[in-house]
């Protein structure tokens, strides 16, 4: 990585990754945990156990005052103002021209509007939203709070062991939220927001912790035996195999969320408000009529197609990339992302990507590659 | 037989005139779990420098380089379908390729494992 090693900043677990035998690389402006007993086999635990990642770099913002939803859906295309207290959505950040400047997760607090944005973009998404909602509402960023997800078959059992009590007496306890549900509730006293999402394509939890108390929380989580941490490198090797784009790399300013696959973001009724940053350019697309699309490919043979790889055609032009690209630990086989033309996109297609000088067959395929796992409340 | 090591973690044994090379044992901790090697051709010529194999971890892909200049005369085909080697034994049975040396005065640019050792407790 050519990131900048000056100026980084430590998390809140910074010594406890550490004492775990992480090794530390520069990400997001932070000095963050890669791996600690290597990717595979952190991978796998998460995918059969459960895994405590650190995300402590994203940015966790609270958006208060009347009107907030409705200010919001200005520039994102999530019906905002139907979200029910304690129902989280995924939506993007659009710029003017519809690009997408971020993605991001939505949750009616009842009170306010909690937004967990990424690490990488926190600063330019909280001057961008600044600039563009009214003085009347208030954008505080939470930079006092830590953030850990807890991802995993076993990740239910794990958090029920941890004895969390409600918010209140008669509220419910975290084991009872379904995907994408949040809300608050207290450990030893302690106050904790607990979402059930992740970026794993598994069900689990996403837990903001006052920071001061992270290191006891993620102590208490890896002293459980299905608990084990886990680094960024599965994180994007999980994230890639659950079909998850990741901003900066499968999408970023110049993609309009049609091209990036994303049209379930863009909510029935919003589309007919047609009222949001880029709506006549980014419903122009909708729903097949972008020029390129994301697409997931099976690479043939074991040698894995990176970011970066192009895809051509038959007389060796450029005609795409690829955004991502990994060995699937869980397919044991090389998979990756990547943006093709429209009419090259349905499954099943065949593609060719050039890496060094090299041909590499692809084909494809749906995504996600490997089916989700999420706690729903009615089965899809 | 003696063994020889770059700068770039790889490691040469030369007898005679013929080298063997892989990446150290600190190279592959370092990369972690590696899924794929691809290895040059037989009977491609290196020079000292080129692009000779590329090694995929989970994560990422990393270049080898030639250590040394020659012809490569035979590569470690159990890696096709065994990558893993290459972290469960790097410095023996996880050897990428053997060259014939045409140049065995670059021998000299190389460290020896006393120098290679003092050089990975220094990074």
């Amino acid at each position: 990585m050519s990131e900048n090693t000056q100026n980084l900043k430590q998390l809140p677990l910074d010594d406890w990754h550490r004492g775990h035998g992480a090794r530390m690389v520069p990400f997001a402006g932070y000095e963050m945990p890669v791996q600690y007993e290597g990717v595979m086999a952190e991978h796998i635990w998460t995918r059969t156990e459960a895994g405590l990642f650190d995300v402590s770099h994203m940015g966790q913002l609270q958006l208060t005052g009347e009107g907030a939803a409705d200010a919001l859906e200005r520039i994102t295309p999530g019906n905002l103002s139907a979200l029910a207290p304690g129902k989280i959505r995924y939506t993007l950040l659009l710029a003017p021209g519809g690009g997408i400047l971020d993605d991001l997760m939505v949750t009616n607090t009842g009170h306010n509007l909690y937004l967990v944005v990424n690490g990488a973009t926190k600063h330019g998404d909280i001057a961008y939203l600044r600039e563009q909602l009214p003085d009347s509402l208030t954008l505080s960023h939470l930079e006092d709070a830590a953030l850990l997800a807890l991802q995993g078959p076993k990740a239910e059992d794990a958090l029920a062991k941890l004895g969390i009590d409600p918010f209140e007496p008669d509220w419910p306890l975290p084991t009872d939220l379904y995907f994408m549900e949040a809300g608050p509730f207290l450990w030893n006293g302690i106050p904790l927001g607990i979402s059930r999402s992740g970026y794993t394509g598994e069900d689990g939890f996403e837990i903001s912790v006052p920071a001061e108390h992270a290191v006891t929380l993620a102590t208490a989580l890896t002293e459980l035996e299905e608990v084990r941490p886990i680094g960024l490198g599965a994180r994007d090797s999980l994230r890639l195999e659950a079909g998850l784009p990741l901003y900066g790399h499968d999408m970023n300013a110049d993609i309009l969320p049609v091209e990036a696959s994303l049209n379930f973001a863009l909510s029935k009724a919003r589309r007919e408000e047609g009222d949001f940053a880029g709506a006549e350019r980014v419903l122009a697309q909708y729903p097949d009529k972008a020029a390129m699309k994301r697409i997931g490919l099976f690479v043939d043979g074991r040698q894995p197609v990176r970011e970066g790889a192009t895809v051509v055609n038959d007389a060796g032009e450029t005609i795409g990339k690829v955004t991502s690209g990994g060995f699937s630990p869980t397919l044991q086989r090389p998979i990756a992302m990547a943006y093709v033309p429209m009419e090259l996109s349905a499954t099943g297609t065949a593609i060719t990507v050039e890496q060094r000088g090299k041909k590499i067959a692809c084909t494809v395929a749906d995504m996600p590659f490997v089916p989700h796992n999420y706690h729903r409340k009615t089965k899809p | 037989m003696s063994r020889y090591f770059t700068d770039e973690h790889e490691w040469v044994d030369v007898e005679g005139d013929t080298a063997t090379v892989g990446i150290t044992d600190y190279a592959q901790e370092q990369l972690g779990d590696i899924v794929f090697v691809e290895v040059p051709e037989v009977g491609s010529e290196l020079a000292q420098g080129d692009d000779a194999a590329v090694v995929e971890s989970v994560k990422a892909a990393s270049d080898v380089y030639a250590a040394v200049s020659g012809e490569v005369v035979e590569v470690n085909e159990a890696l096709e379908d065994e990558p893993g080697l290459v972290n469960s034994s790097a410095e023996e049975d996880g050897w990428f390729f053997r060259l014939t040396l045409s140049d065995k005065d670059e021998l000299s640019d190389l460290m020896d494992e006393k120098a290679y050792k003092a050089f990975v407790d220094n990074l």
